[in-house]
């Protein structure tokens, strides 16, 4: 939406609040031994309690309760030692006892942050609370029919509400990306935003820069990619300053982001008119948590990215960026931690580092597109053989090039470097006579080329170099080829001079 | 032996492990008995005389074959049908459940299993307990076994009717304002309503989950202490139990002695004792302090203000938390679900809800789901149920101040004996104010029990009477004393051996 009204567009600022649902990484549901599992035939994971049936009672899973006392101490979440669960009450099939349990004005944790950074700035992005709440199941609509797979139905979810303190689509994500991230490391979720494990809804107002109240704000739904939490925002952020420069008044509504055409629209009323009637959840006492409990939960916290961040930079003396992009995953920061650990020194931290961020991570990305998870990437690249890799070119047994096309051999077949170097015959030539007798061939060939160069055109020491490589089959020593034909040239031009 | 169904559980098991009876014969005597009387009592729902008499059969064995029996071991019982039992219906008398088989047993039903009990049937009730008469059972009526014109009682008026018509040993209820307690008076029976927590509620169909508790219907004090035993405890799939001790009430209940009242500091509420209380009742209630008196009990007069709230806080809290159990029974999974002539589809989600529901639930719980719904809708949230759990927490001070000045506290069970069948039905608030003694206990998770003490002379049939009951109630799991001053009173006043032939039971 590009709008005539676009230069008075400055003066407005917008603001958003962000409600992150995430699923828990528990063995078994919220409230029953339901195992929490993704995929598998529907309604196979399902007992009387998570279906709703008469007289099934619910039973607190302390596991879950773990896991969102975690994300909550490492976002900054003060604990509420007393909590309470309450009834969410509202009709609809794919919620079996026709009231969510979730937690309301007593949550177990409230008030807290998270620090971002967007384009080199830092902000605060404050946190209202985190809330532990049971998932509904599945609606599977198929031509005029509909089914409905209660698998879903119960399990564990945390709700993390910031204040409305966001400002733009690249701080919404940003942050959206550091939380993600870190409810990752901790093994509190596995972060999969399009099978929905982790989603978001984004509370989106604009207002004149300088007013002081809170415009009315919409609610957009369905923003299942960090793309499209970005475009969303943006899209209703135009939106809504093109309703009130045409002097219109934004409704408070939830709207739905449209990703194929790229907008978003009004939920049906009725969907939306609900009176959820919470009330606190008698079938559970409050739960009360002992100092104990949570100093425990708070030691097993692991180091989290913006840690590893620092100390990346202090300790293996990176850059800030690089620090940063082996961060954002836990298991590429694993990973090259554990290759610098049987490193022992060998090679320098920082070409580890780059070989992980320029070629395992572009192969990552590629895999991505492919829709293969990385977990098996890694497990493809054993540690062991990506150190190997790595040797094998530092030492000069073969080239860099090479060396990707052993990475990639690698990939397919998991084998070692050597056994694939072998295999192929990839071993870098480096004897002098091999290259030189290379050179003169290859200068013998382009009598005309070599005139040119003598004669002063220096870029076709290039082409030369290339040629060699070319009839090396990329297996030469660069550093050698380049050695002997300079000496062999520089023999020509002396040749001609005398 | 004759008349095996007209003895207590004690008395049954005595026989049944000195080996003069088979669980059979008892089983054989109920049934008989069951096909016989139940077509005029309407205890029953259903009934499954074959696994009784299998259940008898291993009961049987298992006593043959020694060692430590437990007290219930092959005795006949009947379930109020809001128990969930593996393979059989559960209709808690509504259309809504008309075609429910269960698919788990009630943690109850499960140990009553492992104490190889013998199942005789499923007993009447008000529709998902909700009522006081049984009257509104979309299934059947049950007929007072005193009066067949009056009502049993309710809502566990199917099981407080089958152990006062002997057609059955024992029995269990459910007591969520007065529900065992208040039929039990109307049928002459004792009903035994614990501490909440006490048993465990899974398996039994929620109607006001902070409220709802398990009970039993006996024919004595030991009956219910035995019944009580066999079903008390922690259960870990109800968070609402708590590991409390389970004590021998059965035990305690057989060492009770006279001796003990001497000092006993008995409260009577002075609200207990006010407008609308029958003449009748009134004059029972204080024969019986008197008789504690002259036991050597020191009578105090103690006061529970806030008690008068009781109905209208009940009603808030009990019908905003069955609006909310109550969701689950939109016909989408299990249960009845409205049909149009030509089958669902084109049916609308909204119509197929409000369908299912129109006609699967009869006028009371209707009523009931609207209220709640509206006292917990925002704006009404503060003025309802807000102020009702406030008053709640008034009620539950009330009684624990009342249990500094004494140990017990006595009064009547319900305000008047047993109403006619249709007297109340047009007038829901005259309804609601039959449970205003027992109601209060609900809302303060004490134990409670009542016991017949009498009876009043039936205005509507020369000659006969109509039982009067008493209520004890005792602080939080004090049930052995609650069940040990009943054994004594019980042992003075001779209710059973006084009552014989004044039932409106054809007897063969």
């Amino acid at each position: 939406m590009n709008s005539v009204h676009s230069t008075d567009s400055g003066q407005f600022e917008s603001v958003i609040g962000l409600e992150v649902h995430s699923q828990l990484l528990t063995k078994t549901k919220m409230f029953c031994t339901c195992p929490n599992i993704f995929g598998i035939e529907p309604n196979s994971a399902v007992c009387p309690v998570c279906l709703g049936l008469p007289g099934a009672l619910p039973v607190i899973n302390f596991e879950g309760i773990k896991l969102a006392v975690k994300a909550a101490l490492a976002l900054n979440i003060d604990i509420n030692k007393r909590s309470v669960f309450v009834r969410k009450n509202y009709f609809y099939p794919d919620l079996p006892k026709g009231y969510q349990i979730s937690q309301y004005l007593e949550p177990v944790s409230s008030g807290g942050y998270l620090d971002i950074k967007v384009e080199g700035v830092e902000k605060r992005v404050e946190i209202n609370r985190l809330h532990i709440e049971e998932d509904a199941g599945k609606l599977i609509h198929v031509e005029n029919e509909s089914y409905v797979d209660l698998n879903r139905a119960g399990t564990p979810l945390i709700e993390i509400v910031s204040e409305p303190n966001i400002n733009s689509s690249g701080e919404a994500v940003a942050y959206l990306k550091e939380l993600r991230n870190i409810l990752v490391y901790l093994g509190v979720s596995d972060g999969n935003m399009e099978e929905g494990s982790f989603r978001c809804d984004a509370n989106v107002s604009v207002r004149k820069k300088g007013d002081p109240g809170l415009g009315t704000r919409t609610e957009v739904k369905n923003v299942n990619s960090f793309k499209f939490v970005e475009k969303a925002i943006n899209y209703e952020i135009e939106r809504q300053i093109d309703v009130i420069l045409d002097g219109g008044k934004v409704i408070q509504e939830t709207r739905l982001y449209d990703s194929k055409e790229d907008l978003t629209r009004p939920m049906r009323g009725k969907e939306e008119a609900h009176d959820y009637r919470y009330f606190e959840e008698p079938d559970l006492p409050p739960l009360i948590l002992t100092d104990k409990f949570i100093s425990e939960i708070k030691g097993s916290i692991t180091e989290l990215p913006t840690a590893k961040r620092e100390r990346y930079t202090a300790e293996y003396l990176l850059t800030e960026y690089d620090g940063g992009v082996l961060t954002q995953d836990k298991e590429i920061a694993l990973y090259f931690e554990d290759l610098i650990e049987i490193n022992e020194g060998r090679v320098e931290i920082k070409k580890i580092a780059n070989w992980v961020i320029n070629d395992l991570l572009s192969e990552l990305k590629t895999r991505d597109k492919m829709k293969v998870r990385k977990e098996r990437v890694i497990d493809l690249v054993k540690i062991e053989n990506f150190l190997g890799l790595i040797l094998e070119v530092e030492t000069g047994n073969i080239n860099k090039n090479t060396g990707k096309t052993v990475l990639a051999e690698m990939l397919l077949s998991g084998k070692k470097a050597g056994e694939i170097i072998k295999e192929k015959n990839l071993a870098q030539v480096s004897d002098e006579k091999g290259i030189g007798d290379i050179i003169n061939h290859v200068l013998e060939e382009n009598p005309k080329e070599l005139t040119d160069l003598i004669s002063g055109k220096d870029k076709l020491f290039g082409f030369f170099v290339g040629a060699v490589m070319k009839k090396t089959k990329g297996k030469a020593n660069p550093k050698k080829v380049n050695e002997i034909l300079k000496r062999s040239i520089a023999e020509k031009i002396k040749g001609c001079r005398e | 032996m004759d008349n095996l169904y007209g003895l207590t559980i004690g008395e049954l098991g005595e026989l049944l492990r000195q080996g003069e009876i088979k669980s059979v014969d008892i089983a054989d005597s109920y049934i008989k008995r069951i096909k016989e009387v139940d077509t005029s009592v309407g205890a029953y729902l259903q009934t499954d005389f074959e696994e009784a008499m299998k259940n008898a059969e291993n009961a049987d064995k298992i006593i043959m074959s020694g060692g430590d029996i437990p007290p219930i071991t092959g005795i006949p019982l009947s379930i109020k049908d809001i128990f969930l039992i593996k393979g059989k219906k559960t209709t808690c008398a509504s259309k809504i459940l008309n075609n429910f088989i269960s698919p788990y047993d009630a943690t109850v039903v499960k140990k009553l299993k492992q104490n190889n009990y013998v199942f005789l049937g499923k007993t009447n009730l008000d529709e998902f307990a909700m009522g006081s008469s049984t009257e509104n059972s979309a299934y059947k009526v049950t007929r007072n076994p005193y009066d067949s014109k009056r009502v049993p009682g309710g809502s566990s008026g199917g099981s407080a009717a089958s152990v006062s018509a002997d057609l059955c040993a024992g029995s269990f209820g459910t007591d969520t304002g007065g529900s065992v307690r208040q039929p039990a008076a109307f049928c002459g029976v004792v009903g035994l309503k614990p501490t909440y927590g006490l048993i465990s509620r899974y398996g039994i169909v929620a109607f006001s989950s902070s409220l709802d508790q398990a009970g039993v219907l006996a024919k004595d004090t030991t009956d219910a202490a035995i019944l009580l035993g066999a079903v008390a405890g922690f259960d870990e799939r109800d968070q609402t139990t708590r590991r409390f001790e389970v004590k021998n009430y059965a035990d305690i209940v057989g060492r009770a002695n006279k001796a003990s009242i001497k000092g006993l500091r008995v409260g009577m509420p002075v609200e207990f004792f006010s407008e609308g209380l029958d003449p009748g009742v009134n004059s029972k209630i204080l024969e019986v302090r008197e008789l504690l008196k002259g036991l050597g009990a020191n009578i105090v007069d103690i006061s529970l203000p806030d008690t008068k709230y009781s109905v209208a806080a009940y009603y808030i809290i009990a019908t905003s938390e069955a609006s909310s159990n109550l969701e689950r029974y939109d016909g989408i999974r299990f249960g009845y679900r409205y049909k149009q002539e030509q089958g669902t589809r084109g049916l609308g989600l909204d119509d197929l809800y409000s369908k299912s529901r129109e006609f699967g639930f009869g006028d009371e719980v209707k009523r009931r789901i609207i209220l709640g719904t509206f006292a917990l809708s925002a704006g009404y949230y503060d003025a309802y149920y807000k102020k009702a759990s406030l008053i709640r927490k008034l009620i539950i001070k009330n009684y624990k101040d009342a249990f500094e000045k004494a140990d017990i506290i006595i009064g009547p069970t319900s305000p008047a004996p047993a109403f006619l069948i249709g007297e109340k039905t047009g007038d829901p608030l005259s309804m609601y104010l039959s449970d205003i003694y027992t109601i209060s206990v609900n809302l303060s998770y004490l134990p409670a029990l009542s016991m017949p003490v009498g009876f009043a002379d039936n205005p509507t049939k020369p000659g006969g009477v109509l039982p009067i009951g008493l209520q004890i109630i005792s602080p939080w799991l004090t049930e052995d004393r609650l069940l040990s001053v009943a054994k004594i009173i019980e042992g003075e006043i001779k209710f059973r051996e006084n009552n014989i032939n004044k039932k409106d039971i054809r007897y063969e």
